[in-house]
């Protein structure tokens, strides 16, 4: 297993080299030059001229790319160029990380807390009406375009809805429901994170309920859970006890691949709904050519991907002795 | 010779009744039946030209004469619509097509010859999964767009330039260069598992070229898995056209694309009750009816397939 494990991390530098080298190959060869975005479209050519000099873009591509890895590994990532005039993209990434991974895991909350009880139900009562329900919820839950959801979701939430009882000659109406502004993130506490936070879950919530009612339908079948009800053992021991914990260990699994993707903010979401996160300062970033960011952020992302999945690997191993030894 | 094809069409027959049996796949079927006659009839479907604007007459409600309203620029919604059926149609199916041309051979080389190759060619898969998803193929279409531009304006190409036909070519490439290493582990893992065969190992013994024993011998029975990932993930290359393009990265408007339909009328529109329902609300039910009939039809495909997984 240390073996294994080492092996493993000893691929994180490479993957980090050709990830990084890949990354520095688009930004310095991709399109509009950081300068010209900078400066408009009225400059002269010997401002530009010198701009990039100051910045050092007139060096061979092997120089900067050189420069820019020696600064990095020194924990300077770079300057912003454009929107964030000369702010270190580190301190630039230190404000937006917090708040797109509380507002992950928010999402995640939400998304186990509907989904690994929607996934039991489901494989408890499968092949019934209940089961087809959550099961077309779910696809529904993946299938709505999160551009749709955004607007659609904002109106009905944020408006007075007045509800109309002709019959009864009834007629009231009740403020919006989660009363929010665009452009404003208040942290976790706020009923503002609830709806952005549920878009993002919806597709946690469908691999959890997937996953777990999978999970059921394996292990309710397994000659332990025969023995344990012929023991004569309650029908709800036999379920919690020894269904519902083997059918947990592939949600652990994917819990912790979903720790990587915790600091991978979601573009559309956080654009939406005005959360400064990490998806909208690789937006910003992305659209103005300030390639110093893109390229920290998806180093980040990069590197997060790989330690979750390496945690995987070794949380499979505790959590299941039989995988232990095995390996 | 008659047997066989006779055992083929038999099981054929089997396949498409259990898939019949599936109601929700033959909706979802239906659906995208429907929409490919809608990219292929576009013209003659549509009432108007998709970028035809009546300046007198904006943001009408649905009538007879406009069936979805009309837009901010008094276009109508329902031919744009249909319009942007054939975008999505032709995006996904050229998607698809370049993942498929790069990631079976790269997967089968990969699971057949193992060795140095292999490691080559999953740590590359590796590494293209390492970028963060989405954000790698806004990166590479943000990129690339401007040089494939460059080049066509180059190559005395600049009526090509001008046309939008080349931010087709851009979202298909994005999308088809991360699209392909999932397909690659797939395929890798199928073919490590069928060449250890018994009828692999006799038709290497009687020494047929490995060129052959790859696309006669193992593709074809690995085949199965490739059909159902490939339709699960047509849902999934409709919404990320539709993101690319509600981000400003994919089609421009005015070529009609559902997510730049979305994207254009969603921030002006969606605090604007009745006009959101036709601007905002029908496009945006389209394109999630599109992706829920191809996770339909794809679930449906897979279970037909493969019967024993749900029985």
């Amino acid at each position: 297993m240390a073996t294994y494990i080492l092996r493993r991390l000893l691929w994180l530098p490479i993957l980090l080299f050709f990830v990084s080298l890949i990354t520095f190959a688009l930004g310095v060869y991709g399109p509009g030059d950081p300068i010209q975005v900078l400066l408009g479209l009225r400059a002269s050519p010997e401002t530009i001229e010198r701009l990039r000099r100051e910045y050092g873009f007139d060096q061979p591509f092997h120089i900067q790319y050189l420069n820019y890895v020696v600064n990095a590994l020194q924990g300077n990532f770079g300057y912003s160029l454009v929107k964030y005039r000369d702010q270190p993209v580190g301190v630039l990434i230190a404000e937006a990380l917090p708040v797109t991974i509380q507002l992950n895991l928010v999402a995640i909350v939400m998304g186990v807390g509907i989904g690994v009880p929607l996934g039991l139900l489901a494989g408890l009562k499968r092949g019934t009406w209940i089961d087809l329900v959550i099961r077309a919820l779910v696809i529904a839950g993946i299938s709505l375009p999160i551009i749709f959801l955004n607007p659609v979701l904002t109106f009905i939430f944020s408006r007075r809805h007045e509800i109309i009882l002709t019959a009864l000659n009834l007629k009231f109406s009740i403020g919006p429901l989660l009363p929010m502004v665009q452009g404003y993130w208040e942290g976790i506490f706020s009923a503002k994170v609830i709806l952005p936070a549920f878009i993002e879950s919806l597709g946690i919530i469908a691999v959890m309920t997937r996953q777990m009612r999978a999970g059921m339908i394996e292990v309710l079948s397994a000659d332990y859970i025969r023995t344990a009800r012929a023991k004569g053992l309650r029908e709800r021991v036999v379920i919690v006890r020894h269904a519902m914990r083997n059918a947990l260990i592939p949600i652990a699994t994917i819990l912790g691949l979903m720790l990587g993707g915790l600091v991978a903010g979601s573009f559309l979401v956080e654009n939406w709904f005005g959360i400064p996160g990490v998806g909208q300062l690789a937006f910003d970033a992305l659209l103005s050519r300030d390639y110093y960011i893109t390229m920290a952020l998806v180093l980040l992302i990069a590197v997060a991907y790989v330690l979750s999945n390496l945690l995987v690997d070794i949380l499979y191993g505790v959590l299941d002795p039989r995988i232990r030894k095995a390996t | 010779m008659t047997t066989r094809t006779r055992l083929r069409s038999s099981s054929r027959v089997r396949l498409v009744r259990r898939f019949l049996a599936n109601p929700p796949a033959v909706l979802g079927a239906l659906v995208i039946f429907l929409m490919v006659i809608a990219a292929i009839f576009a013209p003659w479907i549509a009432p108007y030209a998709y970028d035809a604007q009546k300046l007198d007459y904006i943001e009408k409600p649905p009538s007879a004469a406009h069936w979805f309203g009309t837009d901010g620029l008094g276009r109508d919604m329902f031919s744009r619509i249909v319009w942007g059926a054939r975008s999505a149609v032709f995006v996904i199916v050229m998607v698809t097509l370049v993942s498929l041309t790069i990631g079976v051979p790269l997967g089968a080389l990969a699971g057949y010859l193992e060795g140095w190759v292999d490691t080559l060619i999953m740590r590359l898969a590796d590494i293209l999964f390492a970028f963060p998803g989405l954000l790698f193929v806004f990166f590479i279409s943000a990129t690339i767009k401007p040089g494939v531009t460059n080049w066509a304006r180059a190559s005395g190409l600049s009526e090509l330039a001008n046309s939008g036909y080349l931010d087709y070519a851009v979202v298909i490439l994005a999308l088809g260069v991360v699209g392909w290493a999932g397909l690659a582990r797939l395929v890798r893992a199928q073919v490590l598992s069928i060449k250890q065969r018994e009828y692999v190992l006799a038709a290497r013994a009687l020494g047929v070229p490995t060129r052959r024993i790859i696309t006669r011998h193992i593709l074809p029975n690995a085949l199965t898995p490739i059909i159902v990932a490939m339709s699960m993930s047509l849902g999934d290359i409709a919404l990320s056209e539709g993101y690319l393009s509600f981000l400003g990265i994919g089609l421009q408007p005015p070529a009609p694309s559902w997510g730049n339909i979305i994207a254009e009328n969603a921030g002006r529109y969606w605090r604007q009750f009745p006009q959101m329902i036709w601007l905002v609300f029908i496009p945006g039910l389209v394109l999630a009816t599109v992706v829920f009939a191809f996770n339909f039809f794809g679930d449906g495909l897979n279970e037909a397939l493969n019967p024993e997984i749900e029985k």
